[in-house]
């Protein structure tokens, strides 16, 4: 490990005083962003650590000694871990082999697809979750009773109250972030390098095990613990699937845990061995990857040619989409079920066909209309925010701006191992309190969702800027233009798209946002994720499914008027 | 005496009048001052259906004032009291859920306001909080269902005991006590009776968990779980009206009876309009409805019942005394999860 700052010390020291002289004016704005960040992610997890330490009885271990001795506890911990790694291999395999397909060969309708990877992206994990409890549930699930009356047996075919399903639905709501990491990889590789491969007589697996791999390697790891560590902190799939059939993760046992009388000590202390963790993982990938070169482009050059996939072109087609449609077709064709029928198990028929469910939730319910509101203001500030602060930091960290820079990235990816509701708790103890309460209105919520969003916004801006090489912005600073300047005229025409894709991938995050809300709402600043999960609780499958769709018609609509606005591709931008 | 009779009567009937008035007139200020607040903000933990059906009657019939409807699990409803509490945040106006000893722990932590729903004096003991805190303005059972599609009445289940036999193994399912509040007198009522032996037996049999006392209903109607082991009566009731196939049964040793109280908040932002709306609760139309639309039991003596309803007195009912709901709130919790598993 090279010590943080060294190589600023090593700069000064080889340039001496010219370089201090040359210290860049734009200094402030930068130092601003950073203090800001650490600010939004130090001050609740400070709180998260003094609550662990803080008992009924004063200040104590006994926190820790609880959960690392209880069995149920430990129970919890272990089934995350199994349930986040295979997610995290689920994922990979199923959002690289997908973005490579669309990127690299000649796959028919790749809009198509790219536009169903989207759409599962968009899924509200909690929604998708819920869906497959309809589709899949071991005896009334319509799946498994195609399947019985199809092969008259008596079994069910999957059941999805089980570690398995949890661990396939969460990764069919997961897999789009790899995808989205890979494809715009697999764009930015010109084909030279592998032309290069093939003149020197290496056949096509050669190329792709020796070439292709290796230059996608970074986002390949990157995309497993981004995966890994987004089904670690999901709260509402697991708490739907997983604790009917008895199956406690670590988000759902700390929700348990602040019921009431709460335990703030007990779930305090059991998300801070969770960020060591975390830090472990980061501290390992800059390790297995930290002394690679990641620029692999050097502006638009570079001819990138398609793979023929010749007889294997629409086979591969229709199992691709055959694969969608577990995270799309089938989950939204029940939702609209279930929205449009009196009783969702039965065939849709006329004398099962109604409008009530929609008559309710828009306009009897009244919680409806004021957690829409809530939500969709929550959305558009939070992504707006959150891209410039997102878009700074990881600018920042990229170039290496400020000593100790790498230390903002733990600070910005930090979050993601806090699962939400542990944020929440933190969020909660530090703005109850002076010099700023924001309890009890939708601020507290703004924080947390900028808060929370600050790893996904920062993963997708980093990735955006480390595909831009630097000598790009060097050449500019040559002939006398300060880092702004540069950022403006140079990086963001570059990293425009990227930055669309960043403010996009917040808003769908917060509109969709369960774990930390749970715990930060109060009944006058509910959102729907929030309303959605009350029905949950209560069964309410009609009403919900309104609401889903709500959630997913609006969505795609921002979608399309970005991409309107555009006139591009947001997921993986250059075709 | 003939004219003493008639000049006692006149009096009599004077009173009577001049009570009448004299109540209209307070009537009349406390819908002023009600109206003047404008809305009254309602935590509930009756069902979504239900509870909105309610505010839309007081709505009818009060215009200007919007009844605000939060609901959620009876657990979840003081949680989220408590919270509020701690922040010193003051939004909720009526606190209502199912378990009783959530009323107990807020009257001793001098969070509700004393007030005494008009009506409510001709209620039964059990409906009442001697004190004068809180009203139990309904009242279910949580009984046994089935699916009677899946399975024949010959086969059902008809006592608690039966529900230990391993040929129900991965059938049935089980509200949570965490959650609900119906579900923690349930939990309590039976381990009176049986001890927690039975819980730790009747684990064994693999139990789906879900978390509202309604919820089993639809579990049992779709046919997910044959079984329900327990859940609101009042919701399997109307499921079972609306056609889903589902049949309830009322176990003879006997059956746990929920009495949900509902209390006014001590820092209650909207005093008048809480006031109003809780007299409204406990009056003959409301609580009529409630019998009537939603298949529930009160405390109201005039109330009457659908005919396909059992009558509670034919019923071995269990009760559960509220302090002790309130000392033991933890116990349950904790053991349900031991059993259990989450």
């Amino acid at each position: 490990m090279s010590i943080p700052g060294a190589g600023a010390l090593e700069r000064f020291r080889e340039r001496g005083w010219y370089g201090l002289r040359m210290v860049d004016p734009t200094l402030p704005v930068w130092i601003g962003a950073s203090l800001l960040l650490v600010f939004l992610m130090l001050l609740p997890l400070g709180w998260i650590f003094v609550a662990s330490l803080r008992g009924e009885q004063g200040w104590s271990f006994a926190g820790y000694v609880q959960v690392f001795t209880e069995k149920a506890f430990f129970k919890a911990i272990w089934n995350t871990l199994i349930i986040s790694f295979w997610v995290g291999i689920l994922a990979v395999l199923i959002g690289s082999v997908l973005g490579w397909l669309v990127t690299r060969t000649d796959l028919p309708l790749k809009r198509t697809v790219r536009a169903l990877v989207m759409a599962s992206f968009v899924t509200p994990p909690f929604l998708g979750a819920f869906a497959w409890t309809l589709l899949a549930g071991p005896n009334a699930g319509l799946l498994n009773k195609i399947y019985r009356s199809l092969t008259g047996s008596e079994e069910a075919l999957f059941n999805i109250f089980s570690m398995g399903g949890l661990i396939f639905v969460m990764a069919l709501y997961s897999f789009p972030y790899v995808f989205s990491m890979i494809a715009n990889v697999c764009e930015l590789i010109s084909s030279d390098l592998e032309d290069a491969a093939n003149i020197l007589g290496a056949n096509k697996l050669k190329i792709a095990l020796t070439v292709t791999l290796p230059l996608t390697a970074p986002a390949l790891l990157g995309g497993f613990i981004l995966a890994f560590l987004h089904s670690l902190s999901l709260f509402g799939a697991p708490a739907i699937l997983g604790l009917p059939a008895s199956i406690h993760t670590i988000t759902t046992q700390i929700w348990a845990l602040f019921q009431y009388p709460p335990r703030l000590d007990l779930a305090a202390a059991f998300s801070v061995p969770l960020l060591l963790a975390t830090m472990l993982l980061i501290a390992l990938q800059k390790k297995i990857l930290g002394r690679r070169g990641y620029s692999t482009v050097g502006g638009k050059g570079g001819e990138r040619r398609l793979l023929h996939l010749g007889i294997f072109r629409i086979p591969v087609f229709l199992l691709v989409l055959a694969l969608l449609s577990l995270s799309v077709f089938l989950p939204y064709w029940i939702l609209l079920k279930a929205a449009l029928a009196k009783a969702w198990a039965v065939p849709l028929t006329w004398d099962n066909f109604t409008l009530e469910n929609f008559r309710f939730a828009f306009f009897e319910y009244g919680d409806t209309q004021g957690a829409i509101l809530n939500t969709f203001k929550l959305g558009i500030l939070t992504a707006t925010v959150g891209t410039l602060i997102a878009a700074l930091v990881a600018y920042i960290t990229n170039r290496q701006l400020l000593p100790g820079a790498r230390y903002l990235t733990f600070f910005a990816l930090a979050p993601l191992v806090v699962p939400g509701i542990v944020l929440a708790v933190g969020l909660f103890i530090a703005y109850t309190r002076p010099p700023l309460v924001l309890y009890g209105t939708i601020w507290i919520l703004f924080v947390a969702y900028l808060t929370k969003e600050m790893p996904i916004g920062f993963s997708q801006a980093e990735t955006t800027f480390k595909s831009i090489h630097p000598e790009l912005e060097d050449a500019s600073r040559i002939l006398g233009a300060n880092r702004l300047w540069v950022l403006k005229d140079v990086t963001a025409p570059l990293a425009r798209t990227g930055l669309i894709a960043t403010w996009c991938f917040i808003f769908i995050g917060v509109i969709r946002e369960l774990s930390a809300s749970i715990l930060l709402f109060t009944p006058k600043s509910k959102v729907v994720s929030v309303v959605i999960f009350d029905l949950k609780e209560e069964g309410q499958i009609g009403v919900i499914a309104v609401l889903g769709i709500l959630l997913l018609v609006v969505s795609f609509l921002v979608i399309l008027a970005v991409q309107w606005a555009m006139g591009k591709e947001i997921l993986a931008t250059r075709e | 005496m003939k004219k003493i009779k008639t000049t006692a009567i006149g009096a009599a009937l004077l009173a009577v009048f001049a009570w009448v008035s004299v109540s209209s007139a307070q009537d009349a200020a406390l819908i002023e001052a009600a109206k003047k607040e404008g809305k009254v903000v309602w935590y509930t933990s009756m069902a979504l259906p239900s509870s909105t059906a309610l505010a839309d009657l007081f709505m009818k019939k009060y215009k200007g004032i919007e009844v605000e409807v939060h609901r959620t699990g009876s657990q979840r409803v003081l949680q989220r009291v408590m919270q509020e509490v701690s922040a010193g945040i003051k939004n909720a106006d009526v606190i209502h859920t199912s378990d009783a000893g959530h009323f107990v722990l807020l009257k001793e932590k001098g969070l509700l306001m004393r007030y005494v729903p008009k009506g409510s004096e001709s209620f039964p003991d059990g409906f009442k909080d001697k004190a004068g805190f809180y009203y139990g303005m309904r009242a279910t059972l949580s009984p046994i269902a089935y699916n009677p599609k899946i399975i024949s009445e010959k086969e059902a289940p008809r006592t608690w005991k039966d529900l230990l036999d391993s040929k129900w193994r991965g059938k049935m399912v089980t509200a949570h006590p965490g959650y609900s509040g119906v579900i923690m007198t349930h939990v309590l009522a039976l381990v009176n009776v049986y001890g927690w032996e039975y819980f730790r037996e009747l684990a064994k049999n693999k139990l789906h968990l879900v978390q509202s006392a309604n919820d089993p209903a639809g579990v049992v109607a779709s046919g997910e779980r044959p079984v329900g082991v327990n859940g609101t009566e009042y919701f399997y009731y109307k499921m079972m009206k609306q056609g889903n196939p589902i049949q309830i049964v009322y176990p003879k040793e006997g059956i746990p009876l929920i009495v949900s109280p509902t209390a006014i908040a001590k820092d209650a932002p909207h005093p008048n309009a809480a006031k109003l709306f809780t007299d409204f609760i406990f009056s003959k139309e409301a609580q009529q409805m409630l019998a009537d639309k939603e298949g529930l039991y009160t405390g109201h003596p005039e109330v009457t019942y659908p005919k396909d309803k059992p009558k509670l007195n034919e019923l071995n009912l269990w009760g559960v005394d509220a302090d002790e709901l309130e000392k033991r709130n933890a116990e349950i919790k904790k053991r349900f999860v031991e059993f259990f598993g989450a």
